[in-house]
């Protein structure tokens, strides 16, 4: 009994290091610099609000913290859609006015290794400018470093919460560079091939019913100059 | 030990293990393949928003309509295969008024294995199918070209009768030296 209770000890203290040599890991991390930071092309700045309440829409498969609302909204329990979730939100220009519409499918990853560093994400946004047209964009998302440096500290507190600042770069693919491909699909952006990058910044937290304050921003790159209202 | 374990647990078992129904594919004889999804309505639909209607759903939607999103029709829905298992999500985006030219499009995402935009013609043809082309496609469909067609179909049978539901039909090929 007394060799098999040292056994016992022995792996859940090895698991134990395992786990904390993995969540302090100085090699794992993200850029903090959006890849587009240097191009010459022309950038739309469009952000929206990474709470899900603010959202127009939100849900999935029911049984997360994150309530899905409005009232009523079909959830995604089925088992084929069950790891996806959907928002539904406006999105700003830098100035803070109503650019659009936004539609983000997130889909957990089947590439996801936390040994590497990867708390991986596939996303597609639908997107709508009013006057300028629609396009879409894919992208692979790495949340690592938001769960590492938000989430996971808001476990542990006493107050199941978080208070900070924190701000990364989201994508990670699939493009060279780490950043997502934008599909065009009407009016301006018809055709247009490109890139873009999410970012994220966060200031509260709750792990009892997720983000609370928290913005979105995505960064479009666009090869035209003649486009408007960047 | 534990912490051995622990890493090879880590590396082997995956953390993600995405849930697929088996795909309903269908090969034409000059290549390629088209797959049928079908959208029950109404009970499908996730969201509605139409611009001056209060027909919104779900029923609290806060949707701008025509102060900021004028003439937007936007719907998502779930998408089931041919066997009505609940394969994926698809939003649909129309506008006839809009000042850079009319448009409609869908996005279908399927967990498992990607996702299509299609832009779809303005006109539907006298049976009322709207046909379109594949704008871009990921994962699995990243390599494939084709069309997408949209109807509404009204069931007639028994147990069925009067049903409407969207049927979606995919045909897709391999890019030229790329299997499908």
């Amino acid at each position: 009994m007394k060799y098999f209770l040292s056994l016992f000890a022995g792996i859940a203290i090895g698991a134990a290091v395992f786990m904390v040599g993995l969540y302090y890991n100085p090699f794992q991390g993200q850029p903090a610099v959006s890849p587009l930071a240097v191009t010459d092309q022309r950038i739309i700045e469009l952000s929206f609000s990474g709470v899900p309440a603010d959202a127009l829409l939100y849900t999935d498969h029911g049984e997360s913290w994150v309530e899905p609302h409005p009232d009523r909204v079909a959830e995604l329990w089925e088992p084929a859609v069950a790891d996806t979730r959907l928002t539904v939100t406006m999105l700003e220009d830098a100035r803070g006015k109503v650019a659009g519409l936004g539609i983000k499918f997130l889909t957990a990853s089947e590439a996801t290794n936390v040994i590497n560093g990867e708390a991986l994400a596939d996303s597609i946004w639908h997107v709508y400018l009013p006057g300028q047209g629609t396009f879409m964009i894919d992208q692979t998302e790495n949340y690592w470093t938001y769960i590492r440096d938000v989430v996971v500290p808001a476990r542990w507190s006493s107050g199941d919460s978080w208070r900070g600042s924190f701000h990364g770069i989201l994508t990670s693919g699939p493009g060279s560079l780490g950043t997502a491909r934008v599909s065009g699909g009407s009016g301006l952006f018809a055709n247009l091939s490109s890139e873009a990058v999410e970012s994220v910044t966060a200031r509260a937290y709750s792990a009892v019913t997720g983000p609370v304050s928290m913005t979105g921003s995505l960064a479009i790159a666009l090869p035209q100059p003649t486009m408007a209202s960047e | 030990m534990g912490a051995l374990g622990t890493g090879a647990l880590a590396w082997y078992v995956p953390a993600v293990d995405l849930h697929r129904e088996r795909s309903l594919i269908s090969v034409v004889p000059n290549g390629g393949n088209y797959e049928v999804f079908n959208i029950g309505l109404p009970g499908d639909r996730i969201l509605v928003g139409l611009p001056n209607d209060d027909s919104t759903l779900p029923a609290d939607l806060a949707w701008p309509g025509d102060e900021y999103l004028p003439g937007l029709q936007a719907e998502i829905f779930k998408l089931r295969d041919k066997n009505n298992a609940v394969v994926g999500v698809a939003s649909r985006l129309a506008s006839a008024g809009e000042p850079t030219g009319p448009f409609i499009e869908w996005i279908v995402h399927l967990p498992a294995r990607g996702t299509l935009y299609v832009n779809m013609d303005i006109t539907p043809d006298d049976e009322g199918l709207r046909a379109g082309a594949v704008r871009a496609g990921t994962n699995d469909f990243a390599t494939l070209t084709g069309t997408m067609s949209e109807r509404l179909v009204t069931d007639v049978g028994e147990e069925s009768e009067g049903n409407k539901r969207i049927e979606l039909k995919t045909f897709l090929v391999g890019q030229l030296g790329e299997e499908e």
